[in-house]
């Protein structure tokens, strides 16, 4: 058994609770918080041991591996601390509010080889995957653009003061939100290096930007647009989506389909001239436990596989999230020149 | 319970295959009566329980069967709680205390916020209680025999071993609604063996069950095991039979056909003759 413990019960961290204590390797021995009201909950109903500090939970319980689901400001401060006893750590996203704390975050870990991972899932999910595999086989020939967006009702009125309506507590919609689009471009095309005529808008938060605007050229050359907006209430949920096209075609990429456009029919990939469109039933390995999406409970289990048989590829590293911090920091100087 | 459920997703824009189908369903039901439009054509060829989740337009759905007490009087309501979009956006937004106080009733946040945190705080079945009754209001002096739990609230409170809360749950609406408890859950078996340990019998369990295992955790040889074996004993209902669509209907309730035991198919159409054609294949199958 793999002994577990989390850091922060929010809403991500109490659904990695749930996965957790769900996977038959893992016992979740210990969840710390700063809210007493939630200890009490576990207190009453749970069989884990509550602490209000982090150290004292490692100390006292000595987990394998740590879950770090706290505002981003206390990332650094809590992951270094795990690493620096030898535990495996999963940390949310956003990964770090500076990228000098995210280098320190991974040259740590490489250091000491242990795994890390950051919740990126939309990496785990099944459409997207295909998408990265079908332009890496160059389906759609050449890339000559690409749009990445994300659109959903988080901020949709005037007020607002909790840690995601500071910057500098790792809030508003380029950290929250527009993390997730550039993280996956760099998963399914490449890494996003430059960006230019970025556009930060306040919406309704005072302190905050709401929509994200942004030209990103990636590593390989290629540039594309970003879009992102979480006071959309056109939206039920967050959706995010990705088209990219190449000279040979196009692919139109989200959570749940995969529309590719060709040219030409493709006999390898068994796909026909004009629209195809692969689904996310066909897509969608089963996954042992779910709560409310396979990919959540996909990035544990392969944080857990990781850890268990020593895998030392890594889907969704902290050196691949420090990318997304670092081109966060890039179009945040953008808007200052 | 009626063997056919008539589902309210296509009303509020959820679609699993297709985020722009999504919008197009939020464009056709963005008028009330465009719902009930759609309700009045499902009555009318027999369907008798709408099974909808607790979002605010729903309210108006209600008001209008109401209002209409000889169409409406015998027709069931399923609700399902809480529209868990509500609440993630607010926890989003205004962190978990903070969701729960602005949508905890009238006195419990006035008891919260006088300082009584303490009294409340400890008495979490009360809290529930007070949760439930809220989404609750909207259904006054309507039929609502059987009340569900939302899978996210439901795998939630599932992985994290705190099935005392489902008991408390039971224990509520059975009380205060004469209504039985159902569990929306996509851990059809985890759930079942929890509901025996936990002395809930012969639970409602609303799973996805179809034929290429969409939405199905563990494997669907298990789902099939659990549906067939007559030691498991629950009342299942299906819901994602056609997998959002990947499976053709008739190929679809075949499937469901083969297991005695399931009791009720959820399913939403929004034209007279695909509603009828689901009629028709489930009386024939089911």
């Amino acid at each position: 058994m793999i002994k577990a413990a989390i850091i922060g019960l929010g809403k991500m961290g109490l659904s990695h609770c749930s996965i957790l204590n769900a996977h038959p390797d893992v016992e979740l021995v210990a969840v710390c918080d700063s809210t007493s009201f939630l200890l009490d909950v576990f207190n009453k109903y749970g069989n884990q041991k509550t602490y209000s500090d982090y150290k004292k939970m490692i100390t006292e319980t000595q987990p394998d591996c740590i879950i770090v689901a706290t505002p981003t400001k206390f990332h650094a401060d809590m992951v270094l601390y795990a690493l620096e006893k030898g535990i495996h750590v999963f940390c949310e996203k956003p990964f770090s509010l500076t990228v000098e704390d995210g280098f320190k975050m991974v040259k740590l870990a490489e250091q000491r080889g242990l795994i890390n991972q950051v919740g990126y899932h939309n990496r785990f999910i099944g459409t997207f995957k295909e998408t990265k595999r079908m332009a890496e086989a160059g389906v759609i020939g050449d890339l000559f653009h690409f749009n990445g967006s994300a659109y959903g009702p988080v901020v949709l009125k005037e007020k607002g003061s909790t840690w995601r309506s500071a910057r500098s507590e790792g809030g508003g919609c380029l950290f929250d939100y527009a993390s997730h689009v550039l993280n996956l471009i760099h998963f399914v095309i490449d890494k996003p290096i430059d960006a230019k005529g970025t556009l930060l808008k306040n919406i309704y938060s005072n302190d905050v930007e709401d929509a994200v605007y942004s030209s990103l050229t990636l590593e390989n050359g290629l540039s594309g647009q970003l879009a992102v907006n979480w006071s959309d209430e056109t939206h039920r949920k967050m959706c995010t989506s990705i088209s990219i096209e190449g000279k040979k075609g196009k692919m139109v990429v989200d959570a749940t389909e995969l529309k590719i456009y060709l040219k030409e029919e493709n006999k390898a990939e068994n796909l026909e001239k004009g629209w195809n469109i692969k689904y996310i039933t066909d897509l969608t390995p089963l996954v042992n436990f779910n709560l409310r999406g396979e990919e959540y409970s996909a990035q544990i289990d392969y944080f857990i596989d990781c850890i268990k048989n020593n895998r030392t590829e890594n889907i969704s590293s902290f050196k691949e999230a420090l990318v997304t911090d670092s081109i966060i920091e890039v179009l945040i100087n953008d808007t200052l020149k | 319970m009626d063997k056919i459920l008539f589902g309210d997703n296509l009303f509020f824009a959820v679609n699993h295959l297709s985020d722009e189908k999504s919008r197009a369903q939020a464009i056709r039901f963005k008028e009330n009566t465009a719902i009930i439009e759609v309700l009045n054509q499902a009555r009318e060829v027999g369907i008798n329980t709408f099974m909808c989740t607790t979002h605010d337009r729903i309210a108006d759905i209600c008001d209008y069967m109401r209002n209409n007490p000889k169409e409406y009087k015998d027709f069931n309501i399923f609700p399902c709680m809480p529209y868990a979009h509500k609440y993630a956006n607010a926890v989003t937004d205004l962190g978990i205390l903070g969701a729960l106080k602005a949508y905890m009733p009238g006195n419990a946040i006035s008891v919260a916020t006088k300082g009584g945190l303490a009294f409340i705080k400890k008495d979490y079945a009360a809290m529930m209680e007070l949760l439930v009754d809220a989404e609750m209001k909207m259904f006054k002096g309507i039929n609502t025999p059987v009340i569900f739990l939302q899978n996210v609230v439901v795998d939630l409170i599932l992985g994290l071993g705190m099935q005392d809360i489902f008991l408390a749950f039971a224990k509520h609406v059975k009380k205060k609604y004469n209504a039985e408890p159902g569990f929306i859950s996509m851990n059809m078996c985890k759930m079942v063996d929890v509901c025996e340990q936990i002395g809930i019998e012969n639970p409602i369990i609303c799973s996805s069950i179809n034929k290429i295992g969409f939405r199905v955790s563990g494997s669907l040889e298990e789902y099939e095991s659990y549906l067939t074996d007559p030691r498991k004993k629950f009342r299942p209902i299906a819901m994602q039979v056609l997998a959002a669509g990947a499976l053709k209907p008739k190929e679809a309730i075949e499937y469901i056909g083969q297991f005695p035991k399931i009791e009720a198919v959820l399913f939403g159409a929004s034209s007279k003759g695909h509603i009828q054609e689901n009629i028709k294949l489930i009386e024939a199958h089911l």
